[in-house]
């Protein structure tokens, strides 16, 4: 008996371990005890912003004044004017990259914008199901939609279509048929990889001896960045030096790196798939004083954009860093206002535009403006 | 083959005697791991002496790196082992409260800036608030499992799945950088000494427990405790309050590696930081031949299992062994390591021997 119950919760711990986040920044679920906690939270600071938007609306703009005088306490009979929008979310603590994109999405559907946002966060599926139902039966306008698990949506966003609730995801994809959605807006993790790759060829450095760090093996983000080194090396004849997952950690990174320096290899760049693996590339560096950066031996390539990261590009202590952009509020209303018009969208799938930042032309503006 | 060789001059008796001690099979696991790397390529043993960019001598190889890196699982190995011993159980929420213990360190030291120029308190006051809070979060552990008599690995799920998110909203979420150099020496080198620090801290923290297990009844009374809960109840000990004891000091070693984790790279990251860290100091503990449903405990062999898995992953790091394929070279080795080490197998094994001596000398 006690022996059956260790076991199973030994395999619970497992597929608990297996379970990450968004890829971005990798890291495992969270617990969804903390998930409702982050709800209620979120719940009162929308409350406390619509406040605050209420009384800025009343000293600068009369037509909102006006509005906002007359349905003075009812939030609720200010719709009628405002377009409501419930927004389906994982945990922003997940991640810096999540927590930047919960923040973008807060600050542009906001009722000096004309919507009316409420917010749900959970990384379970279970849980975000019953979110978007309560968010139909609530009666919104539009449903935006991350994720947490490709499947089983289906009869949900039947329900929103069959309730006229327009539907657009945002950030992942889902397995369920084109027409249930309006669009959606996502990240092209192989496109990041291309364009960093590409830079790197255009160093035209005169050799290539690269150690690959990679992500938790699996994950988009690792594919897509590992994919357009692998065939981009192949194909000019770049040595792959060592090739290792790191599963997005400093700390093993700093141990891959020292093992390749403790074997006399040579190398002179580092490909790290996340800003943080390649903060403990570049310690290992540090500590065998190997000198990296813009005129250093070493070239250290990073992705994901974090503002401390983008700050050692403009240090000149990393070369470049690859954009993994959070910021999808604005594609998401460009959509809202074109479906309000009556019009139609070109693509269902729209590829963000995603940066990549090179330490000799990266400005202090820059790092202000992307950093996550 | 290679152990065999070495033991053959002790002679018949005492090889038996030998292979029963427990310290056996990791010191056993280390020397083949070590003989393999010997064949391989004879210059992982190289140790050389240079500088870092501070211009502070250091020595470098794989056997420092090893040192170096499998120093927390060895101060997590020892708390481990007093959690294992005394409860009959596993703490598995460690990787979590290192990642608490980092983030309260970090929110201490860096205040409300997250990237202060100064520090905002000295190092020693964020390092005994740090221990204090990892403390309190093992006795809350120590608590479920010893007062509510909810199986360990049960009771510290609630952390395990909870701790992440605790880290990040101590700092809110931010991420903070410290960016005075002597932050850094904990994780790396002291100027003047080549030897990583992490491996003294670690020692340090075996010669404590050492003293501590020699000069009080801790070892005593955890082994009673682990062995039969209610005889020792019996004979005037109080069970609670020794498991509970296990898991504090279980907090003690979290606080000291979260300030060795978070002072290798002078930051955090809640999500990652000490990942599966719980796996490999319940490994060392196993290693160590230990048995996993509590009593008697050698503190000795689980600390020398940890370093066993360090010089095995940086063994599979040197021969470059495919990223997807690492997970499984390690599960064959730890397979074979357990599986010898399992008082079962050790029995039979020596057993055997005695009947081969035997036969010998007839």
């Amino acid at each position: 008996m006690k022996k059956k119950l260790v076991s199973m919760v030994l395999s619970l711990a497992m597929v608990a371990a297996v379970v990450t986040g968004c890829g971005n920044d990798g890291g495992s679920a969270p617990a969804s005890t903390d998930t409702a906690a982050t709800t209620d939270t979120a719940a009162s600071t929308t409350d406390t912003t619509d406040a605050a938007t209420t009384d800025t609306a009343a000293d600068t703009n009369t037509e909102a004044a006006a509005d906002t005088t007359t349905d003075a306490a009812a939030d609720t009979a200010a719709s009628g004017e405002l377009i409501k929008v419930g927004i389906i979310n994982n945990d922003p603590n997940e991640s810096g990259y999540r927590t930047a994109n919960d923040k973008d999405l807060k600050a542009t559907f906001t009722e000096e914008n004309g919507y009316d946002a409420s917010f749900a966060y959970s990384n379970e599926n279970d849980e975000q199901i019953a979110a978007a139902q309560k968010f139909i039966q609530d009666g919104v306008d539009y449903l935006l939609l991350s994720a947490a698990g490709t499947a089983g949506w289906d009869s949900t966003l039947q329900d929103a279509q069959d309730a006229g609730v327009r539907v657009i995801l945002f950030d992942r994809v889902i397995d369920a048929d084109e027409s249930l959605y309006e669009g959606s807006i996502v990240s092209d993790m192989d496109k990041e990889g291309q364009t960093a790759v590409d830079w790197l060829k255009s160093q035209n450095l005169e050799e290539y001896n690269i150690i690959h760090l990679q992500g938790v093996m699996g994950s988009a983000a690792q594919v897509g960045r590992s994919g357009a080194l692998t065939t981009t090396a192949e194909a000019e004849g770049w040595t792959i030096v060592t090739q290792q997952t790191a599963d997005w950690n400093a700390e093993t990174a700093q141990q891959i790196v020292q093992s390749v320096i403790d074997s006399g290899k040579s190398f002179n760049v580092i490909y790290a798939e996340n800003d943080d693996m390649a903060r403990g590339a570049v310690a290992a560096l540090d500590g065998a004083n190997i000198s990296h950066g813009v005129d250093g031996d070493v070239v250290i390539m990073g992705f994901d954009c974090n503002q401390w990261a983008l700050q050692e590009l403009l240090d000149g202590n990393w070369n470049y860093d690859g954009q993994c952009n959070p910021f999808q509020s604005s594609y998401i209303s460009d959509i809202i206002k074109t479906l309000e018009s009556g019009g139609t969208l070109s693509e269902k799938t729209i590829i963000m535009d995603e940066k990549g930042f090179d330490a000799t032309t990266i400005t202090a503006d820059d790092v202000a403006n992307y950093g996550i | 083959m290679g152990t065999k060789e070495l033991k053959k001059p002790v002679g018949g008796n005492n090889f038996t005697k030998i292979f029963r001690n427990q310290i056996f099979i990791p010191l056993a696991a280390l020397l083949l791991l070590a003989l393999f790397n010997l064949i391989a390529d004879p210059g992982f043993f190289k140790i050389t002496l240079g500088y870092n960019n501070l211009g502070n001598p250091v020595l470098s190889g794989f056997l420092v790196t090893i040192l170096d890196s499998g120093s927390e699982v060895a101060i997590l190995a020892i708390g481990m082992t007093l959690v294992t011993a005394a409860t009959g159980g596993q703490d598995i929420s460690v990787g979590a409260a290192v990642a608490i213990a980092g983030s309260v360190l970090l929110r201490v030291l860096c205040g409300r800036d997250t990237r202060p120029e100064t520090l905002q308190a000295p190092i020693i006051v964020a390092f005994l608030v740090c221990c204090v809070v990892a403390m309190l979060f093992g006795a809350f552990n120590g608590v479920l499992v010893a007062y509510f008599k909810i199986q360990p690995m049960v009771a510290t799920l609630i952390l395990y799945t909870a701790g992440r998110s605790i880290a990040a909203w101590i700092n809110n979420n931010e991420l903070p950088i410290v960016s005075e150099p002597s932050f850094g020496y904990f994780g790396g080198f002291i100027p003047g000494i080549p030897i990583p620090t992490p491996f003294f801290i670690a020692i340090i923290c075996m010669i404590v427990i050492g003293l501590v297990l020699k000069f009080t009844n801790l070892r005593l009374y955890t082994q009673a405790v682990g062995i039969n809960e209610n005889s020792s109840r019996l004979n005037g000990l109080n069970p609670k309050v020794i498991k509970v004891l296990s898991f504090v000091i279980l907090g003690l070693c979290v606080a000291v590696v979260g300030l060795i984790k978070t002072s290798r790279v002078s930051s955090i990251n809640y999500s990652v930081i000490a990942k599966d860290i719980e796996m490999d100091a319940i490994l060392a503990v196993a290693l160590g031949g230990n048995a996993l449903g509590g009593g008697k405990f050698n503190m000795t062999a689980s600390v020398i299992g940890a370093y066993v898995i360090q010089f095995l992953t940086q063994t599979l790091f040197k021969f470059n062994v495919k990223s997807t394929a690492l997970p499984a070279y390690k599960a064959v080795v730890v397979i074979v390591l357990v599986v010898i080490s399992a008082p079962v197998v050790r029995e039979w094994f020596s057993a055997t021997m005695k009947k081969l001596q035997t036969k010998e000398a007839a």
